[in-house]
């Protein structure tokens, strides 16, 4: 997902008040971490709360780096835990890491204001924070040995997790000066180690803490929480987005054994059972009658239908919809008038709505006594589940407790303004009360039809090109429903999250007249952000919208970007563009049978190009070596890196490929993964990874997103190649629902 | 009616009625958590466990249909098996929910044919959904497993 407040303060980072770092003692432990404002004088010996820890060390040494961000495969935890290590100079083999426990104030996301993970923003809005709370910590150590030994700080040096005094032959390990470290005051501001000089960030061995019990089997999900008294729900949701519960008939339901309750709430009808099974099989004896006046009843061919009609003309605005400026540069209409010099090429792009498909489906437990409610979840955004279980159980939002577990994917579906299932499932511990946890589990069928789509979006592109076949006049217009309508911060404005890589697009950059317009049309679908957000749909259309200029103008499509990408002067674009071309042997001919594409995109703060070879294998594009470059500041875990360009492209390649849900008078037609299809091991491809070279101390940015949205440009482009063909809509593939 | 299952070597007697299927009693009554639910039709995989060795999707099975037979799941590897050390080895999972079910898939691949081709990995694991794309690194896990060098390693270059 994407920063969903205030965007300009995405790059920034934390602000300076939020780290001033402070530390602690409990249970003989040594807390390091980072006040809000000045904490200095801390509360009774033992209280944690007064400040945000972000480094534990036990009375055995061990280091637990507390990860404010949530971890649902994104590999987040090893690169937080590194660059504490790399400050505290500790042994890595002795480091682990724990979910912070919700806390807007400790543990806001400093680029979105927040306790909240999105926009691949975890490292790079904790980079700061996380090197002054390891320098803080290892500070104290250094100045406990020093006082220890009666030597000069200044001689001390760290490494692996020992002290030692060379000059004396002195040494010992955190476990020994913990009791004199804890007494020292870190320096509020303490000497960061010279980039230079890292022996952790950017090796091999920064590697992922999780993998043995995610391969054992032992890693507990919120699918997993079993507890004596934990009663499992289930909930018949309405078939169409907006339909009320007119009356219901639980009879059958309760005859079901094992099924204890069935509670109207405001979303449907709850089954509250002693097991899983018997609450599935008590909501599928409901029967439910519908009030469906306020529901979305349209079908998405009939929403594609306007859209495409708002852009060509056919269609006439509906009150209250207007066009919103989101680029503009000379005088487009004026050029596009005159003709180019050039050629001219106008063309329309659709994209259908796409479910996360996260492989845990949606699920929260939540136990509620009178006005205090606790949550064991997999919270991607604590702070808007905080304030939005608060307004259900009648509290503070601080009052809501949350303990955080991994999440099996989410891909931005966890994080939602509403909190939907979150809600959904305090709304029946409420019901049940007694802080009886009740663990509301959604079927795949629930969780697929319930909507928070990537929006359904279209494009329509007109340029003229100059005698050279750069484009001279660019006119853009995007269709889709607004995600950030009706949020409870930012808001107003162009809505951002539709129109970025169009907007701040290097092509765009490099035309100098240019006339890009949005609009937001109100549809009864809930829409959310998805893996790399605006990207998804707009990367394809630059990127493909730009082979289609090169093959216009008689070009090499990475001759043609490398000549625009110089008159923006986007020199990350063209390192990663010549690193990708480089690698993937572009100068010499494709292996036989495989044609390649190229498409390059910047989003979160990196620069990702891809090569795919491609062909057709039984009527379907088959795609095999993808070559991926990335600038991503410094690069803290190259195997993380790595494993997140071959994920995202998986995830942006199933996309384009087969993703669709498609809606027929309201209601989803796509059920399960037998209609909605994902790629699958068959089908997918061989990733190989290169990262250009940073200078040392380089600001990380963000790997979660921007391996997505590029792979499906790139097999249009070879497809492209291949047929002389554009493909105006995706998935390429049809699947009968 | 009590039945009993043979699960990771043991009978165990459960209460569940017969029609009930295995994940739910696996998972609800034994406490076997790590056997997923992911879409209850036999589509994705993540509930894969062997019965006699083979693999199955425990949550269309009804445990009348695996009784008698040797139900083996991931706690039954008890984290010993090599591909369980390749998985780690390569750090292949990424969200983890999917990867009981593809360990339980390969385990029965490599048992049926221990130095398996590509092709074979392909159609061995093409029930096994990965929503995150860890298809690549579950593919060198195999071969790295079954002592085969993986055809392409991922690169990186800093």
């Amino acid at each position: 997902m994407n920063a969903p407040f205030d965007r300009r303060h995405t790059q920034a980072g934390p602000s300076r008040r939020d780290v001033i770092v402070t530390a602690t003692a409990a249970g003989g432990a040594l807390l390091v971490g980072c006040s809000p404002t000045n904490l200095m004088a801390l509360g009774a010996e033992g209280e944690v709360g007064a400040f945000g820890p972000f480094v534990k060390i036990a009375p055995d040494g061990a280091v637990s780096v507390v990860c404010k961000h949530i971890e649902f495969g994104q590999g987040n935890h090893a690169g937080l835990a590194a660059i504490v290590a790399e400050e505290l100079d500790a042994d890595w083999t002795r480091v682990g890491w724990e979910h912070a426990p919700a806390n807007a104030k400790l543990y806001a996301n400093g680029a979105l204001g927040a306790q909240l993970t999105g926009g691949s923003s975890a490292i790079n809005n904790s980079w700061d924070q996380l090197r002054k709370a390891g320098a803080g910590a290892r500070a104290m150590f250094v100045q406990a040995a020093a006082a220890r030994w009666d030597v000069a700080v200044g001689e001390i040096t760290v490494e692996n997790g020992v002290v030692s005094h060379a000059a004396s032959g002195r040494s010992a390990d955190f476990r020994e000066l913990l009791p004199d470290a804890a007494k020292i005051t870190p320096p509020t501001e303490p000497t960061l180690k010279d980039p230079a000089r890292f022996t952790l960030i950017g090796t091999d061995r920064v590697r992922r803490k999780d993998s043995r019990a995610k391969s054992t089997g032992q890693t507990r999900f919120t699918m997993d929480v079993q507890a004596e008294d934990l009663l499992v729900a289930m909930v018949a949701h309405p078939p169409r987005f907006g339909a009320k519960v007119a009356s219901f008939d639980a009879t059958a339901a309760k005859a079901v054994p094992g099924v204890v309750e069935v509670y109207e709430i405001p979303t449907g009808v709850a089954v509250v059972a002693d097991n899983t099974w018997a609450a599935k099989q008590g909501r599928d004896a409901l029967t439910v009658t519908w009030n469906e006046d306020a529901a979305e009843t349209r079908s998405s061919a009939d929403i594609l239908t306007r859209f495409q009609g708002l852009t060509d003309g056919s269609a006439a605005l509906a009150e209250g919809e207007e066009w919103q400026a989101f680029e503009s540069r000379g005088d487009a209409a004026a050029q596009m008038q005159v003709g180019g010099q050039g050629e001219t090429l106008e063309i329309g792009y659709d994209f259908p709505y796409l479910a996360h498909a996260t492989m845990e489906p949606m699920n929260c437990v939540a136990q509620v006594s009178g006005n205090q409610a606790r949550l064991t979840f997999a919270s991607q955004g604590p702070t808007l589940d905080q304030l939005n279980v608060a307004k259900v159980v009648l509290n503070l939002p601080g009052s809501v407790e949350i303990e955080t577990l991994p999440a099996g994917g989410s891909f931005g579906r966890r994080a939602n303004f509403q909190s939907d299932f979150v809600v959904e499932c305090v709304e029946i511990a409420k019901k049940v009360g007694k802080n009886r946890p009740v663990k509301l589990v959604w079927t795949r069928e629930d969780d697929m039809s319930a909507g928070y789509f990537r929006p359904l979006v279209h494009h329509r592109v007109k340029v003229v090109t100059d005698a050279q076949g750069y484009p001279s006049a660019w006119t853009h217009r995007i269709v889709t429903q607004s995600i950030m309508k009706g949020a409870p911060f930012g808001g107003g404005g162009v809505d951002e999250t539709a129109v970025e890589g169009a907007k701040g697009s290097p092509y765009l950059a490099a035309t100098p007249h240019v006339d890009a317009q949005l609009l937001t049309p109100d549809i009864g679908v809930p829409v959310l952000w998805w893996r790399s957000v605006g990207a998804t749909h707009t990367a394809y259309v630059m990127e493909h919208t730009i082979d289609q200029l090169a093959r216009k103008a008689g070009q090499d499509p990475v001759e043609y970007r490398r000549a625009l990408y110089r008159k923006a002067d986007a020199k990350r674009h063209l390192a990663v563009l010549d690193l990708a071309v480089e690698k993937s042997g572009w100068a010499e001919p494709a292996p036989e049978g495989w044609t390649r594409g190229v498409a390059v995109h910047e989003c979160f703060g990196s620069v990702v190009a891809q090569v795919a070879e491609v062909k057709m294998e039984n009527g379907e594009p088959k795609v095999g070596r993808v070559v991926t470059a990335i600038d991503c500041g410094t690069a803290i875990s190259p195997n993380q890196i790595a494993a997140q360009m071959e994920g995202g492209t998986c995830y942006g390649l199933s996309a384009a490929l087969y993703g669709e849900v498609t809606l027929t008078e309201g209601r989803v037609d796509q059920t399960n993964f037998d209609t909605y299809r994902v790629l699958r091991h068959n089908e997918a491809p061989t990733v190989e990874t290169y990262i250009v070279a940073q200078p040392a101390g380089a600001h990380p940015t963000g790997v979660g997103e921007p391996g997505t949205p590029v792979i499906g440009p790139a097999v249009a482009n070879a497809l492209l190649a291949l047929t002389g063909e554009a493909i105006t809509a995706q998935p390429f593939v049809k699947t009968s629902a | 009616m009590a039945a009993t299952l043979d699960v990771n070597g043991k009978p165990l007697a459960v209460q569940a009625a017969e029609d009930t299927p295995l994940l739910w009693v696996l998972r609800d009554e034994l406490g076997l958590t790590g056997t997923k639910y992911g879409c209850g039709i036999a589509q994705c995989g993540a509930c894969t466990v062997l019965a006699d060795g083979a693999p199955i999707r425990s949550c269309l099975t009804p445990i009348a249909a695996v009784a008698g037979a040797k139900i083996t799941t991931i706690e039954g590897l008890e984290g010993r098996h090599r591909l369980q050390e390749s998985w780690v080895k390569l750090d292949v999972p990424q969200c983890g929910y999917c990867q009981s079910g593809q360990i339980m898939s390969a385990a029965a691949l490599l048992a049926q044919s221990p130095q398996p081709t590509d092709a074979e990995i392909d159609a061995a694991m093409s029930g096994n959904i990965c929503r995150c794309g860890a298809y690549q690194r579950i593919h060198a896990a195999i071969k790295d497993a079954a002592g085969q060098t993986p055809a392409a390693d991922t690169q990186t270059q800093a």
